[in-house]
């Protein structure tokens, strides 16, 4: 096909969502955050709820994810997101709230807020972005990291004897009685990501149906961190993260 | 219509005045001696009457971090706690300030460090109104010294902090907390409609409508030149503030040769302590800051020049006389008479602190 034969409307068939705005992204390349970006840009737009729309940004890599997508943001302190959510959402029950966080602002400092909150089951969507480690400060040890898995703070691999264990906090969260949904989710391939935007929509729905926490964690490459190429990345993820953060339903009520 | 009079204590006043006010949210965590605020609110349950949220938090930590959110988003937002829950809300503190988002702070002081005690103290003042969090903030601090100042002070803390879109404080201490005495409560004032939020907080993340940019609710700027700006701007705040906010009281100052100055609880006890000096026929007066920050230096300095000594007189090892003598300058002799840990003074116990530093 000729270019101008492409750039006909009728041979259109992808669009950049409406909601992300042309800021170039810091992001790595390669790495899971933007297309993550990308399906909560979708999932709001095609909800027609950007005016209602309020996010709540982690610290981590994703600290600036209210520059690319254009709804009204709050950056919160270090782990902080889902207090913070919380009250956006008892304080305005008619708007639709999200937190977006790190395995380390999530799962280590931000623990207490992220288990209090799910276990209230406030109507909140929680966006887990598990790629095993600390993008953002260089590449350290996360509560997840796997075992035998090098990082900056543990060069030798994580040692459970010296680090303790791996931590699945969407099993934890899946046990408390105030979470309706908790899913495990990627976003390597196009059939990945299809599957993804699906569980996002519904946790989004949730939210807004009063069903109480639901949780979205997205088994994540850093490519930087774990010094891989994109590709060797996903290879990597697929071979080592899938095994003992499987895919799927941790929970999902009806 | 006769003003109701009420007897309650201190910390019950601010619950009271806080749902009178329209408050919109209140997230705490209990300690002593000022659990008293959140039984108050959640035995009232304000949400059947004014909608207000109540709502107790896994921790200091997640209290606070409520109350940014709920500030972020437009509403009139409080918390309170005691010495130990406030240290943990300094981070809070510091992103609140940062972020320039006004809301409601309680400090119902308690004797530390660590631990401590639950008895009254005043050894937050130099976290409070030095920044107890990281960064060149500054705290509105209003300081009670009865319960009906704990009642009008939520008030005025919530206006002052939407004036200038910065946290406030009610520094108070367990006595001012516990103490129950005649109150009359403020007037009922509705919860602002949502019309009225967007009017007053057109910058507040509440969904972006169309024809506006995204309202960012942040504290952060990587670029140092735009963070050392966001700084400016801050500090010129800061200045407009100390130029227009400071509030104090005068207890016989006209003739005065001697000064005490004391805030809170202290400044109770030192209005006994005026009225037996002067029945010895000591002229001794009584400065009571009413804001600990803006300081009322302005006025401590004028009467360095009429007076011969003063006293700032603390539950504390001395703190506030720093800044009496900042403002004094070395023009008149400044000496400081605490207690510590929790006990409190009596009144001829500051009177012999008086006399003996200023041989009298
Ligand atoms: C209180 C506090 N402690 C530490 C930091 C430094 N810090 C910034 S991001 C980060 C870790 C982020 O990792 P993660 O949540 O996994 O997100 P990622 O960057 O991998 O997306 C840390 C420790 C901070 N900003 N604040
Ligand atoms: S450091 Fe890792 S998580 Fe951060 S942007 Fe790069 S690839 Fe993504």
């Amino acid at each position: 096909m000729e270019v101008n034969e492409i750039i006909k409307p009728e041979n259109l068939v992808y669009e950049k969502p409406r909601l992300m705005n042309e800021n170039p992204m810091h992001y790595c390349p390669g790495c899971s955050h933007g297309v993550i970006h990308k399906l909560i840009a979708e999932v709001i737009a095609e909800m027609g709820m950007e005016d209602k729309t309020i996010g709540i940004s982690p610290v981590g890599c994703a600290v600036f994810a209210y520059n690319y997508i254009d709804i009204d943001w709050i950056e919160a302190a270090h782990g902080r997101a889902p207090a913070i959510a919380t009250a956006v959402k008892r304080l305005n029950p008619d708007k639709m709230v999200f937190t977006y966080q790190g395995d380390g602002d999530l799962a280590a400092i931000g623990t207490a807020e992220t288990i209090h909150a799910a276990n209230r089951g406030e109507n909140i969507v929680i966006v887990f972005v598990n790629n095993a480690i600390y993008g953002m400060t260089g590449g350290q040890m996360a509560p997840t990291t796997l075992e035998g898995m090098p990082t900056a703070t543990c060069p030798y691999g994580r040692n459970i004897a010296l680090n303790g264990y791996p931590l699945k906090i969407g099993d934890l969260l899946a046990q408390l009685e105030g979470t309706c949904l908790v899913t495990r989710q990627s976003v390597q391939t196009a059939a990945a990501v299809r599957k993804a935007k699906k569980m996002l929509r519904k946790a989004f729905e949730n939210s807004m149906a009063g069903k109480g926490t639901s949780i979205v964690e997205f088994v994540s490459t850093c490519s930087s961190g774990w010094k891989m190429t994109p590709e060797k990345a996903n290879k990597w993820m697929e071979e080592n993260m899938f095994p003992f953060y499987p895919l799927g339903d941790l929970k999902n009520k009806e | 219509m006769a003003e109701e009079v009420k007897l309650m204590k201190g910390n019950e006043a601010i619950a009271h005045a806080a749902i009178r006010y329209g408050v919109d949210g209140y997230f705490g965590y209990p300690i002593t001696p000022q659990s008293e605020i959140l039984e108050t609110l959640m035995a009232e349950m304000p949400w059947e009457k004014t909608g207000m949220v109540v709502l107790q938090a896994e921790s200091e930590v997640a209290a606070i971090n409520m109350v940014y959110g709920g500030a972020g988003t437009g509403k009139r937002v409080m918390t309170s706690s005691s010495s130990p829950g406030v240290s943990l809300k300094q981070e809070g503190i510091s992103y609140l300030a940062g972020a320039e988002l006004p809301c409601l702070v309680v400090n119902v002081m308690r004797g530390g460090p660590g631990l401590g005690t639950i008895q009254p103290s005043q050894a937050d003042y130099f976290q409070t109104v030095k920044g107890g969090g990281h960064g060149d903030y500054r705290l509105i601090t209003l300081a009670p010294s009865s319960v009906q100042e704990m009642a009008d002070f939520v008030g005025l803390g919530f206006e002052l902090a939407f004036k200038y879109s910065n946290p406030a404080i009610i520094l108070a201490d367990g006595i001012i907390g516990q103490m129950m005495e005649k109150v009359v409560l403020p007037p009922f004032h509705p919860r602002r409609t949502e019309e009225e939020i967007i009017a007053e907080c057109p910058w507040a993340a509440r969904g972006k409508t169309a024809g506006r940019k995204p309202n960012v609710i942040t504290s952060l700027e990587l670029d140092p030149a735009k963070m050392e700006e966001n700084n400016i701007r801050f500090q010129a705040k800061y200045r407009k503030i100390e130029e227009n906010e400071v509030r104090y009281e005068e207890f016989q100052c006209e003739d005065a040769e001697y000064l005490l100055i004391a805030f809170g609880s202290s400044a109770r006890i030192c209005q006994k302590v005026v009225e037996n000096a002067r029945a010895k026929g000591i002229k001794l007066g009584l400065l009571r800051p009413i804001t600990l920050w803006p300081f009322p230096k302005k006025v401590i300095a004028a009467y360095a020049d009429k007076v011969k000594g003063m006293l700032s007189v603390e539950l504390n090892a001395g703190q506030m006389v720093e800044d009496v003598r900042l403002a004094v300058n070395g023009k008149v002799k400044v000496e400081h008479f605490g207690r510590l840990g929790g006990i409190v003074f009596t009144p001829d116990e500051v009177l012999e602190a008086l006399k003996k530093n200023f041989e009298l």
